[in-house]
């Protein structure tokens, strides 16, 4: 087992910056996933720490071993991390078993106990009795499972997943989720899981780095994640967070103040450290909004999208028909498109001032 | 640490091992042969450039190069372009049959079909004889002119134009073509305003390449010019060399630089039309439907089937019917017909016997040597690519894309003295073909190398490298086994190339390193033509076992890698 340090990653593809400045600690016996919008850099960070790309500037540490950066360069194949990749990457010209078995064909295990480590890795994920059949002639859930039982059968203290499920339909993607959880459990394995489905990363990760424009937006629990996002990225990125502009009237207080949000007056959860300002910005979800029959913000109803049980609900303020506005109505209440209705904000997130990366 | 610094050690061993050979097959030579028109013998002077350039037969033969060479494109670019449009976007049937026979002469040695061609329409001809159409004999074969050449190099390269431009028909999206049939266009409006300029870059492409084939193509202009008297330059330098020795190799060196000159202009062309190439159709989509030909399909086919008769099987079968004859200008009958002419070149005659057994060597060790080595080079261009990575491919590239005789009077110059410190002495050895050959065709099994390799996902690469396996390791085991088909196949076209190959080694041979288009050659040089027909069927049987054997296992290969296979 190890854990996983990287220190003010950079990497630049030309004059492209894909990574800037990226710095994580994982635990050792963590399972972390990475999120973020395409092309933001997760797959160039989990290249880095294979060993596939060399970094351009900053120190990645696997096990307190030190593998790039500071002049020294370990190669792929000599760092015992393991990898399943999005499209499986089975060998076509191999077996199931020869597959699973090659890196301890590598290592020169000797043959019956080799046979047996296939035999386990490949009971581990419920594939006993496949070693015979070729790559070509299995399902894409069993493909990655293979891939799976390959990467654990040298027992790496590190595991790297690249966006495993996104070639999966959704049934199979649960239950690989279920598999990928039972096995973290089962073998306390650190593992950095690279994911662009926030319920995915929510499920399975103690914790999760935002990416976006490959700087690290957040790394905290996805609870803290979603309840205290660390700005206005984070807060729209997740859950599909709504940001209003607002002004802070009290210091904090017990962990909440009193902010006016389009000339409404509510309370919500802030830092402790937040003091009365008027260019702050906030975060409300969906479940923050309730529709009322007095007082609250007047909207504007813009579309209305049966959900099945309820509705989706998109509007503007009245006032401000440049912000956009969403939240749920469950059935049997109704709202036409055009229709005006009041809106009141229950709770909420002060985003704090100094945006960047908390830790 | 340690482990660390093997492994790089290894790749830096297996970057430098690659590079070094490279360099030692395209640029060494190539050097070695500017030097000398520089400076020839060492030093400066330009007495051999002036001598060479003034004399009244380089330019005659400069000029019946390009007469040739224009002459012979061109017919190649009708027959190929044609023959291509009507099997790719028409819907004729039999159309693998088809591209089979039609691709068939390419890889038939230029001699052969020259020999082949001269056997059909010459006085002696068994099958004119047959048919009550021969000649007189003792008058001229009419192959025997600058238009029996023209005829022979548009049959020898009409097939590569028609790879090249069907390879572009096939990328033809087909809305391109739909768009204008809905908005009004008739099929042949269609063909001559959207097809044929949208396929302008393939066809620049395919003239090229046809060009740079026709002006340093040996083996045609040698069986019908040269007893015509009418020298192309590559003939013109066989000739000085055959009758004054390595005393004029810094004047042949001239003229195979100004060969050099008149293909690198094609070069510089196709490369231009390359680059046009990419940005002219951009989605990528299924190929167009194929036009009806309604009634007129039983009369295309069968003029497809009768151009295939007149270029590929009429000769073919005037080449066996010599090769069965027992003695010149004797008709054949079934009392006539003989297999004594195999009999001899197989058992009784030393050089051809042994050229068999040669060439056979020759072609099997460029194989091998080339499989081996075009994988971790094609490794090297397409998963590691820096900067200098293309001029590696280019390296290997240029001794295929200049003319043979180019590089044969490279290696002379190479080797015509022992090599100074490790004192190889290869000169008038069967060594000295056998580096020209690795050479020459060493792009051969590089090109589908490639072309394999960006076919296979990088990951797999990457998956058995976080397994721990080190460079030599996944070379051997995963990178080999997953592009060795492509990379095969290429050898395999080498093997069928080096067999017969006769530009290069007429000019290397040496008595004991006779090869089997050298032994053709001094046979129908010598007026033995039976004799010379009888290898010649051989080589051609080898030749189409080969092709349909490779069939078989065409269907692990990435498309285009066998050019016989639709
Ligand atoms: N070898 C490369 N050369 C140039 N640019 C690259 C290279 N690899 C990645 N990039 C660029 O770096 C950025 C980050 O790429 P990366 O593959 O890490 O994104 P990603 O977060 O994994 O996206 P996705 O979710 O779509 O897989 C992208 O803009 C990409 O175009
Ligand atoms: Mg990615």
């Amino acid at each position: 087992m190890a854990g996983l340090k990287v220190k003010n990653l950079t990497k630049r593809f030309a004059d492209f910056a894909a990574l800037s400045d990226v710095s994580l600690d994982v635990a050792d016996g963590e399972f972390v996933a990475v999120l973020g919008p395409s092309g933001c850099g997760k797959t160039t960070l989990l290249r880095m720490v294979a060993g596939f790309e060399q970094p351009d500037d900053g120190e990645i540490t696997i096990g307190g071993k030190v593998m790039s950066g500071a002049g020294i360069n370990v190669q792929p194949e000599n760092r015992k991390v393991g990898i399943v990749f999005q499209n499986y990457a089975l060998w076509p010209h191999m077996n199931v078993a020869e597959n699973v078995g090659y890196s301890l064909r590598v290592a020169k295990v000797d043959k019956a106990t080799r046979e047996k480590r296939v035999e386990e890795a490949l009971a581990l994920v419920n594939l006993q009795g496949f070693g015979e059949r070729r790559p070509a002639n299995l399902s894409g859930g069993q493909r990655q499972r293979v891939a799976l039982a390959r990467c654990l059968v040298a027992a790496p203290s590190l595991v790297l997943f690249d966006e495993p499920l996104a070639n999966l339909d959704v049934h199979l993607r649960a239950a690989m989720e279920d598999e990928f959880a039972a096995f973290h459990k089962r073998t306390g394995t650190t593992i950095v899981y690279i994911t662009h489905d926030q319920a995915e990363a929510m499920a399975l990760a103690d914790r999760i780095a935002v990416l976006d424009h490959g700087r690290l937006m957040q790394f905290a629990t996805p609870r803290m994640l979603y309840e205290e996002p660390a700005n206005e990225m984070v807060a729209s990125f997740i859950a599909q967070g709504m940001v209003l502009p607002a002004e802070i009237l009290s210091a904090a207080q017990d962990g909440a103040c009193r902010v006016r949000i389009l000339g409404q007056e509510a309370v919500l959860r802030c830092r402790p450290d937040e003091i009365a300002r008027a260019d702050a910005k906030v975060c409300v979800r969906a479940g923050d909004l309730e529709v009322v029959e007095m007082g609250g913000i007047p909207i504007r109803v813009k579309r209305s999208i049966y959900r099945g049980g309820g509705s989706r609900i998109e509007a503007s303020p009245a006032e401000r028909p440049d912000i956009e506005l969403h939240f749920d109505l469950p059935d049997p209440a109704r709202l036409e498109e055009g229709t005006q209705a009041r809106l009141a904000i229950r709770t909420g997130w002060v985003i704090p001032r100094a945006e960047g990366a908390v830790r | 640490m340690l482990d660390t610094k093997r492994h790089q050690g290894h790749d830096a061993a297996l970057i430098a091992t690659v590079t070094v050979v490279v360099a030692a097959l395209s640029i060494l030579p190539m050097f070695r042969l500017g030097m000398e028109i520089i400076a020839p013998q060492g030093r400066f002077s330009t007495t051999a450039l002036q001598s060479a350039l003034s004399s009244s037969a380089t330019w005659v033969a400069t000029w019946h190069s390009l007469q040739v060479g224009i002459g012979g494109t061109l017919l190649a670019v009708i027959l190929g372009t044609a023959v291509a449009l009507l099997i790719s976007l028409t819907d004729i049937r039999f159309r693998s049959a088809f591209v089979l026979l039609f691709v068939a002469p390419l890889l038939i040695a230029p001699q052969v079909t020259a020999l082949a061609w001269l056997q059909l329409f010459g006085p002696a001809s068994p099958f004119l004889k047959l048919i009550g159409l021969a000649p007189p004999l003792g008058s001229r074969n009419p192959l025997y002119s600058t238009g029996g050449i023209i005829l022979l190099l548009g049959v020898q390269y009409g097939p590569l134009v028609f790879l090249i431009v069907r390879a572009g028909l096939r990328k033809l999206p087909r809305e391109l073509v739909e768009a204008g049939l809905s908005s009004g266009a008739g099929k042949w409006t269609v063909l001559t305003t959207i097809i044929l300029p949208l396929m302008t870059p393939s066809i620049i492409g395919a003239t090229a390449l046809a060009f740079v084939s026709c002006v340093g193509n040996f083996g045609i202009p040698a069986f019908l010019g040269i007893p015509a008297n009418y020298l192309v330059l590559p003939t013109l330098i066989y000739q000085r060399l055959a009758g004054a020795g390595p005393s004029v190799l810094s004047e042949v060196a001239v003229l195979s630089m100004l060969i050099g000159i008149i293909a690198m202009a094609g070069i510089f062309a196709q490369d231009y039309a390359a680059r046009r190439r990419d940005y002219r159709i951009v989605s990528t989509s299924l190929p167009a439907q194929p036009f009806a030909l309604g009634r007129w399909q039983i009369a295309v086919e069968a003029g497809l089937a009768l151009l295939i008769l007149l270029v590929l099987v009429l000769p073919l079968v005037g080449l066996l019917l010599t090769a069965l004859v027992p003695a010149y200008g004797v008709p054949l009958n079934w009392q006539t017909a003989t297999l004594a002419n195999f009999k001899f070149i197989l058992t009784e005659h030393g050089a051809a016997s042994r050229a068999f057994g040669n060439s056979i060597g020759l072609s099997l060790a460029a194989a091998a040597f080339a499989v081996v080595l075009a994988v971790p080079l094609g490794y090297l261009i397409t998963w590691r690519e820096r900067w200098w990575t293309k001029f590696l491919n280019l390296s290997a590239e240029l001794p295929y894309a200049l003319p043979g005789v180019v590089l044969a009077i490279a290696s002379l110059l190479l080797f015509l003295k022992p090599v100074p410190v490790i004192g190889l002495h290869i000169y008038n050895t069967i060594w000295i073909i056998l580096y020209a050959y690795l050479a020459r065709f060493l792009v051969l099994a590089l090109r589908p190398t490639i072309s394999g390799l960006h076919q296979i996902d990088r990951a797999l690469e990457e998956a058995a490298q976080v397994a721990g396996a080190g460079l030599m390791r996944r070379m051997r085991t995963i990178i080999f086994p997953l592009v060795a088909p492509a990379t095969l196949a290429g050898g395999v076209l080498i093997f069928m190339t080096a067999f017969s190959e006769l530009t290069v080694s007429a000019l290397l041979w040496a008595s004991g390193s006779e090869t089997i288009g050298v032994v053709i050659f001094s046979f129908e040089q010598g007026g033995d033509s039976s004799y010379a027909a009888a290898i010649s069927v051989l080589v051609v049987a080898v030749t189409f076992l080969l092709m349909l054997s490779t069939n078989l296992f065409a269907r692990h290969l990435p498309s285009g890698v066998l050019p016989w296979r639709d």
